[in-house]
């Protein structure tokens, strides 16, 4: 393992797998530090071939919009990667009086295509790295299916549990942008704050040591989050203005449509592949989060509800049927 | 005898689709085998949360030898007739077949098929693979390289893109063994995509996970039992219950027994082992319902109770999968980490509730939709508050009580604790209502209007609480009657049967008077999809007389009597039957199957109704047939009635005038329906005849004052009075007499027993 933190405290415990060492520097364990756990999830999976990338840099409701999961799962090529992935869900703010919940969380995404044989284990295998003892724990597959309507997909798996505890969502996707998955890809998706509180052992999400130092040097995640939850949660319920948020969501509705448009038009044209998916993509992602905003602001009904899904739905489906038509999409 | 062992070793199964998985296996094997001309002893199948097992005893080693001869055409017949002799015969060339005479047909020629029996083993070689490939999975995926698409420079060798297996989640190992028990099985090679059965299993995710070599079904269930998985599910549910009652008990409390809980945490684990742990009394100020749903729902926990004093105490039991090294003391802190963090979620949706009054809550209901076409939650809420209003007097309920239920009945739906338990609609409400200070009634009527859910379930028994249920039922079921979406078939998405059923049960249950056709047009006032209200109101009655009557049959009430008592609606009914609209399954009430009905009784000369028909018009005290409460009383004095001596022999004249009449009516082809002439009685008749002429009327009388005041035994034991009238008619009186009009005017006679039993039920009808 080249390049890993080698340090005095190591020495004495070859036997020790590599993964460990990291987490030897005490700040650096995932016990005592969020930002500990993020960098072993990375290395145990950058050791097992993932390509770790870094987070999209667009407002999403969940790890599997990075366009390395949606657009990567379709098509036949190999494909393994890790990130982390800041989430926004605008519904779920509690102006930072929830111990629990969030407007602003992180995950961990893999996805690894095709599913390998051992995934199970290798899953396991990481939770064992961020020191999770499957000795002592209790630690089960409970079914769980997956359905993203505004992706268009779905997978079956498991919510994955420790001591009855939801750590992670373990899933075999089977469709994606309307498109059946060949092959197969298996995503899991760590929900990192909550297995933070459960490995550091508090009960308060605000709480939780984010670079595990102590005294004058600790940095706690509500020193990090704490007024970010409170103003966006302002946001997201009383502030945002809605007329704005539905314009730009038909704005970003209509930009997508053009991009696929002009690229499939290339595409026919000079028989080549498309050249505008992944901007069209980005415009998808931007409707679907205006859409959580208006959400989140309560000014649309049960019935135009379902509307709007079936609108970035449309979006998403469009989007990989272009991804097909690129070289990353198999084509 | 062989035995036959199969394992299919998978990623975790979903508890719920166990059970019937190891079912499905067993079947399709056993069946399989039959087909193939296999017999065998016993089998039975197994689930656990990674495997499903089969034990298949006593198969037989071959299938029987087959010799089958065919008959072939002619001899010199055309040549594609022999080709497809040859051809269904598998024969190569027409001189493999025989040719046989025939005295009178001439030569034909005839084949013999031989099918040689074939090994056990060649046959479930060939099952099992489309036994895994046809697995009926309520869901099933694909899953790793072998689901590449064929065509791809990407794809390893073997992928099959989306035709590759399917199972409920990644198979990992098939094992299949087979061979009698004084030998070494074999394993029966099969190959499906990238598995290769084989004899070896696994045990334990984490506790044994070694492969394990497998002889047969005993050494495999005592090897896994080694290996930590209790294969049996059964047997795990019995070591949950043993365990977590034990636990129970010696802290003196006791098991909320849940079935349904027990069942699929058997279904999580393979080697259940139980522990208590505990949570912060303090939550127990949160409902105890909250509480208990909580802990089941999202952490599949039992909850316990008090022994002493049945109260929910601050304890739970969860069922890991894991002898854990330190005794469990981790499995149970994380777990009362997640459950006081659940709680602490519960508690705060309770209070963020309380903080709100009711009526604002209901305020939020303006934006739901109920249906398209019914419109908003509100505004059904409005409907159900005036219908609950009017309904009110009659049950002896304050309307004010009534309408304030119903206006805050549905008003819990948009708060969080109901958005986060559907099931605990109402609950909440009653929770939230007693804390803003509203009468008892009006705060039992918020959780009881719900009731019944099924068949298990009490009905609401108080005034207020009866309004309410009936007012919202009553509306639901108006409501999509009015818009046409009633229930086909199997198909009954918005619970309408249930619905009825429901306000069946609650008029029976608290023995209400309520004519149903007034409450309908009532109620069909308000629907905003109104048209044709006086069909619709028809069409749901017809309705509720099917489903009282399968109501009743379900409570044991004999069908002939109902029947009986039903053929009585389409007489009574002032209303014009709804002929032609296909109600096939609502016989006999408001004319559906009158025609039937109408058979037995030959139409009057001239066409006019008949006398029966015209006479119960007349009278104001015919049955009653939209009060369910006097149908139900009706059916029940009659078998009480049919019970007794009086009611079996009456039975039996009432048959012999049915059937004398039924014959002369046929052989003359008309009616004898009508008015005997009395003055040729007194003139001419016998002493038994004028007699019966004189009991007939006077039993009418006292029937129809009975009658009026709804004393059904009464009337029925006024029917009995005729009987030794009739006896001694039939004993000395010829009715077939040579004096023509003499014998006209004894059938009329016999018609007017008819007529005067039918106006307590239609006799006819009654068998055995």
């Amino acid at each position: 393992m080249a390049g890993s933190l080698r340090g005095a405290t190591v020495r004495r415990s070859r036997e020790i797998k590599s993964i460990r060492e990291t987490a030897a520097l005490e700040h650096m364990s995932p016990r005592r530090s969020f930002q500990g756990l993020i960098l072993t999830l990375q290395r145990y999976w950058a050791e097992r071939g993932c390509v770790i990338l870094q987070p999209y840099d667009m407002e999403v409701g969940a790890g599997t919009f990075h366009p390395a999961t949606t657009l990567r799962a379709l098509g036949p090529r190999p494909w393994n990667a890790a990130y982390m992935q800041p989430s926004r869900r605008p519904t779920d703010g509690r102006y930072g009086e929830n111990p629990n919940r969030l407007q602003h969380y992180y995950q961990f995404q893999v996805i690894l295509k095709p599913s390998p044989p051992d995934l199970q284990e290798l899953y396991l295998g990481s939770l064992e790295a961020i020191g999770i003892d499957a000795a002592i724990h209790d630690i089960r597959f409970v079914e769980d299916d997956w359905e993203s309507p505004t992706l268009g997909a779905w997978g079956l798996g498991w919510e994955c549990w420790c001591d009855g505890m939801e750590v992670s969502q373990f899933t075999y996707f089977q469709q994606v942008c309307g498109f059946d998955c060949a092959p197969v890809a298996g995503e899991l998706t760590y929900g990192l704050e909550r297995l933070a509180m459960y490995v550091q052992g508090v009960d308060n999400v605000f709480d939780l040591n984010f670079n595990g130092r102590e005294g004058a040097e600790k940095v706690s995640y509500g020193e990090v989050f704490l007024q970010a939850e409170r103003e966006y949660s302002r946001h997201n319920f009383e502030h945002a203005n809605t007329e704005r948020l539905l314009r730009h969501f038909q704005d970003a509705e209509a930009e997508c449509q053009a991009l696929l448009a002009t690229g499939r038009a290339e595409a026919e044209r000079d028989g080549g592949p498309h050249r505008m998916v992944l901007p069209a993509y980005d415009q998808c992602i931007k409707a679907s989060h205006i859409f959580n905003l208006l959400d989140a602001r309560g000014v649309i009904s049960p019935t135009e509800r379902q509307n709007y899904i079936l609108r970035v739905r449309g979006l998403a489906i469009a989007c990989g049927e272009a991804w097909l038509m690129t070289e990353a999409g198999g084509a | 005898m062989p035995e036959l062992l199969i394992e299919l070793f998978s990623e975790e199964i979903p508890a719920r689709m166990q059970a019937r998985a190891a079912e499905d296996l067993k079947r399709l094997v056993t069946d399989g085998l039959v087909e193939a001309g296999l017999t065998y002893e016993g089998a039975k199948g197994f689930a656990t949360p990674r495997r499903l097992a089969l034990t298949v005893q006593g198969v037989t080693a071959r299938s029987a030898d087959l010799r089958e001869e065919r008959r072939g055409p002619r001899v010199g017949a055309p040549e594609k007739a022999v080709e497809g002799f040859l051809r269904a015969a598998g024969l190569s060339s027409i001189e493999e077949a025989r040719i046989e005479s025939d005295p009178k047909k001439g030569d034909f020629y005839l084949a013999t098929i031989e099918k040689p029996g074939r090994a056990a083993e060649e046959i479930i070689a060939e099952l099992l693979p489309k036994v895994i490939r046809g697995f009926p999975w309520p869901k099933s995926m694909r899953w790793g390289a072998a689901s590449a698409p064929t065509d791809s420079r990407f794809a390893a060798p073997g992928a099959e893109g989306t035709a590759s297996l399917r199972w409920v989640r990644p198979l990992r190992s098939i094992l299949c063994s087979f061979g009698p028990e004084t030998e070494d099985p074999e394993v029966i090679e099969v190959a499906i995509g990238d598995l290769v059965s084989s004899n070896l299993t696994f045990g334990h995710r984490f506790m044994a996970p070694e492969p394990i070599t497998v002889r047969r079904f005993d050494d495999y269930v005592a090897k896994l039992e080694a290996a930590k998985v209790v294969l049996d599910a059964e047997r795990r549910q019995n070591i949950i219950a043993t365990e977590a009652k034990n636990l129970a008990f010696a802290q003196g409390l006791e098991v909320v027994e849940d079935k349904g809980l027990l069942e699929e945490v058997a279904g999580l684990v393979e080697w259940p082992v139980v522990l208590m742990g505990a949570f912060d009394k303090g939550f127990l100020d949160i409902p105890q319902e909250v509480i208990r749903l909580t802990i089941r729902q999202n952490q599949k926990c039992f909850v316990l109770k008090d022994a002493a004093n049945d109260a929910l105490t601050s304890r739970f039991l969860l069922v890991a999968n894991l002898e854990a090294s330190d005794g469990g003391k981790e499995i149970v802190a994380g777990n009362e980490r997640v459950i006081a963090a659940r709680l602490a979620d519960a508690r705060f949706f309770y209070e963020q509730d309380l903080a709100t009054p009711l009526e604002e809550w209901g305020k939020k209901l303006s934006a739901v939709t109920f249906h398209d076409k019914l419109g908003t939650q509100a505004q059904r809420v409005d409907r159900i508050a005036r219908l609950a209003s009017a309904l009110a007097p009659l049950l002896g309920a304050r309307h004010e009580a009534a309408e304030r239920a119903a206006r805050l009945a549905k008003a819990d739906l948009p708060t969080g604790m109901v958005g986060e338990f559907p099931e605990l609609q109402g609950v909440m409400g009653r929770y939230y209502a007693r804390a803003q200070g509203e009468s008892g009634h009006v705060a039992d009527a918020i959780r009881d209007h719900y009731k019944p859910q099924g068949p298990g379930e009490a009905v609401p028994s108080e005034p207020v609480a009866i309004a309410v249920a009936l007012a919202d039922k009553l509306d639901t079921l108006t409501g999509f009657w009015a818009i046409g979406e009633k229930p086909t078939g199997s198909k009954d998405p918005y619970a309408l049967r249930r619905a009825a059923l429901g306000v069946i049960r609650i008029v029976l249950e608290n023995e209400l008077r309520l004519s149903l056709k007034p409450l309908f047009a009532d109620a069909l006032k308000a629907a905003p999809a109104a048209s044709g209200a006086h069909e619709v109101a028809a069409d749901l009655l017809a309705f509720f007389a099917d489903r009282l009557k399968v109501h009743l049959r379900e409570e044991g009430a004999r069908h002939d009597l109902i029947d009986a008592v039903f053929a009585l609606g389409q007489a009574a009914n002032p209303d014009p039957p709804l002929q032609g609209e296909g109600r096939g399954e609502a016989p006999g009430w408001d004319g559906a199957k009158s025609a039937e009905s109408a058979a037995s009784l030959p139409p009057a000369p001239g066409g006019a109704t008949s006398p029966l028909k015209g006479e119960e018009r007349s009278k104001p005290l015919g049955p009653a047939q939209d009060d369910l409460l006097v149908i139900v009383r009706r059916v029940a004095a009659l078998g009480q009635f049919l019970d007794s001596e009086d009611g079996q022999n009456l039975l039996t004249s009432y048959r012999r005038a049915a059937n004398i009449l039924r014959a002369e009516e046929k052989k003359d082809g008309i009616s004898h329906e009508g008015e005997p002439d009395h003055a040729l009685i007194h003139q001419s008749g016998q002493e038994e005849e004028r007699r019966l002429l004189a009991v007939i009327e006077s039993v009418e009388a006292h029937v129809a004052a009975h009658l009026g005041e709804e004393d059904f035994a009464g009337a029925m034991a006024q029917l009995a009075e005729l009987r030794p009238a009739v006896d001694a008619f039939f004993d000395h009186v010829t009715v077939n007499a040579e004096d023509a009009a003499l014998r006209a005017n004894r059938l009329k006679l016999l018609s007017r027993i008819r007529v005067a039993m039918h106006k307590v039920a239609d006799f006819s009808k009654i068998g055995g």
